[in-house]
């Protein structure tokens, strides 16, 4: 369709597209409206955050604000300890994110480089844990982390994030595991490597990028919690964890918006950073999963 | 279920694998070994964190154990399946588990259609519209869900919420009824979880050779008919797998319900199994129900996760 308006001016070809094409003018009209809608949340959140009191209370919200403030910034991070929290939040999920990477690496090499007895169990038993309602499980680890005396410390978030972030990720890796030749594998041993030296300088390195994104589902799901969060950290506000903080500010009665929305938007942000580092190795990982 | 008695040609293909790793390794003991070495840690935690929990989990809902038992107050007592008993017999968990069937059918048939069509849409237009599409679901989808919750309930609070404004619906209240609540939940749900299968399915959709789309475009196939009779059984595993992910996702919603609704709604109207099981345990200290309530769910998602590895297995997928 392009070859028609080639021996012309660029900008009539391009107006010359858009005419021949009302199917894609529509679909691209449409792509950016909902676009719009989608991010609107998103705007919403980080504009009220901004918004003096006064402009969110108002009868008549403005989608801007010509009197940007900190103030309900400062009233987020004024908060006691919420740094504290903060930095909880971040301890507990990279703790989480490294640990539960490294295991199922071994995990996935196990299942995707051997052929062993149980091999196909062990995978549906995977399959099956992925399953499992994380939230069901509530009541019985809150007795273990209480006979372990863990309740109230960070270990009572790691541990159980750890475990549930397992499964999947193991599902996930296998695709990127399976993906390095076997041929290497040779060359390496046949070169007279050993099998952790295999392990962990060329093999390693080959599926950090499905590593990477892997990681992005043990971040996000610890990041987010609040069940356990609100579960095992009954006593000691020391030990609390981001949305925790959050809900401070949200009393059902009185929200106080303005500190919602910062505290929202703040603990948002580290979110979305790390989701737009990895989006590319994201999506690609998620085809090989999922074509696998 | 387990082992697989026909030959697929996948198996086939995989022989050169088998005879690679024989050959590069002697076969020793310490070589069959190694497996299990490399899933030892993964087994402990999955089985000290996971296995023994649910476990305990059969175990609490089989026993009489509220505050008193915690405390030590009391013994704990072995009540069969009375706990079972006395749920089945409320009236109110069968309308609880109603509603959670529902709500999460309407939350998964609602984030397929939007994911799917968006997925068809982004491979319609051209960089820049594509990229800003992306962005903006990347950005729903990194949304944590307790800020998700509290910024749809912000955007359609009844007095300082644009929705309301640009509706003109005065001070409606979206969370006092029922239904209203629900919906809003499943905008919320939907918002946060149609990125998921949008990504995918378009993922997916690359991967189909664009001469299988000219030819049937070419033959005058509409874009429904493109969607329905030659995209769709393409994509079939990736739209598996989305399904079967959405439903289990989408029926254990807990944080949207408990934040938007404030703990279930009024009256407990906008309770779904997880946040009921939450409130027996932690609120009423009622530990066994809340543990039956979620033996229930669990025996319910394994239905699912059956249902799942039946169609894996039928696709002549390879584990």
């Amino acid at each position: 369709m392009t070859l028609v308006g080639q021996d012309r001016k660029p900008r009539v070809n391009l107006v010359r597209r858009f005419v021949r094409r009302p199917g894609r003018l529509a679909a691209e009209t449409a792509a950016l409206l909902i676009a719009a809608v989608v991010a609107f949340p998103l705007y919403w959140m980080v504009l009220s955050a901004f918004k003096p009191a006064g402009e969110i209370e108002s009868s008549a919200p403005r989608p801007w604000t010509l009197a940007p403030t900190l103030d309900s910034f400062r009233r987020v991070f004024g908060q006691q300890e919420f740094g504290r929290y903060f930095l909880n939040s971040l301890v507990v999920a990279v703790a989480v994110v490294v640990a539960s990477a490294l295991i199922a690496f071994l995990a996935a090499t196990a299942v995707t480089r051997f052929r062993f007895r149980m091999r196909t169990t062990l995978l549906i038993m995977f399959l099956v844990a992925q399953m499992v309602p994380v939230e069901a499980l509530t009541i019985p680890l809150f007795f273990l982390m209480r006979d372990f005396g863990q309740l109230n410390t960070l270990w009572s978030l790691i541990l159980p994030h750890i475990a549930f972030s397992l499964p999947f990720a193991i599902w996930m890796l296998r695709g990127f595991v399976k993906a390095v030749p076997e041929a290497l594998e040779e060359a390496a041993y046949i070169d007279g490597a050993s099998r952790a030296r295999f392990l962990w300088q060329i093999l390693f390195p080959l599926v950090l990028p499905g590593l990477v994104a892997t990681s992005v589902f043990s971040f996000i799901s610890t990041w987010n919690d609040f069940l356990f969060a609100k579960s095992f950290i009954i006593s000691d506000i020391s030990q609390s964890t981001l949305p925790m903080a959050l809900l401070v500010f949200y009393k059902p009665d009185e929200p106080d918006w303005g500190g919602v929305m910062a505290a929202s938007t703040v603990m948002t942000i580290p979110v979305l950073v790390f989701f737009v580092l990895v989006q590319r190795r994201l999506v690609s990982g998620l085809g090989g999963a999922v074509k696998d | 279920m387990t082992a697989p008695t026909k030959s697929r040609p996948v198996d086939r293909a995989r022989l050169p694998v088998i005879r690679g790793v024989s050959r590069s390794s002697p076969p020793s003991r310490g070589s069959s070994g190694t497996p299990w070495l490399y899933l030892a840690p993964a087994l402990v935690v999955l089985g000290g964190l996971l296995a023994y929990p649910i476990y305990q989990l059969g175990l609490i809902s089989l026993f009489h154990y509220t505050q008193a038992q915690v405390s030590g107050g009391e013994p704990t007592t072995f009540e069969g399946f009375g706990n079972y008993a006395e749920l089945f017999a409320d009236e109110q968990f069968w309308q609880v588990l109603l509603a959670t069937v529902l709500f999460a059918a309407a939350c998964v048939v609602c984030t397929l259609a939007v994911g799917c069509a968006l997925a068809v849409l982004l491979t319609r237009v051209r960089a820049v519209p594509r990229l800003a599409l992306m962005l903006a679901a990347l950005g729903a989808w990194a949304t944590p869900a307790i800020t998700g919750s509290t910024v749809w309930l912000f955007l359609f609070d009844a007095d300082f919420g644009p929705v309301n404004r640009v509706l003109g619906l005065g001070d409606h209240s979206w969370t006092y009824g029922r239904f209203s609540a629900f919906f809003l939940v499943l905008l919320e749900v939907v918002w946060c979880s149609f990125p998921f299968v949008m990504v995918t399915v378009y993922a997916g959709i690359r991967a189909v050779p664009s001469e299988v789309l000219e030819a049937a475009a070419l033959d005058g196939a509409s874009q429904w008919r493109i969607w329905r009779s030659v995209l769709a059984p393409m994509l079939r595993p990736i739209l598996v797998v989305v399904t079967i992910q959405s439903v289990i996702w989408d029926f254990k919603v807990f944080t949207q319900i408990y934040v938007m609704t404030g703990g279930g709604g009024i009256a407990g109207q906008n309770l779904v199994l997880n946040v009921y099981a939450y409130q027996q345990a932690f609120a009423s200290s009622q530990y066994s129900l809340g543990a039956a309530i979620g033996v229930v769910m669990l025996l319910i998602l394994l239905g699912v996760t059956l249902v799942y590895l039946r169609l894996l297995r039928r696709q002549g997928e390879e584990l």
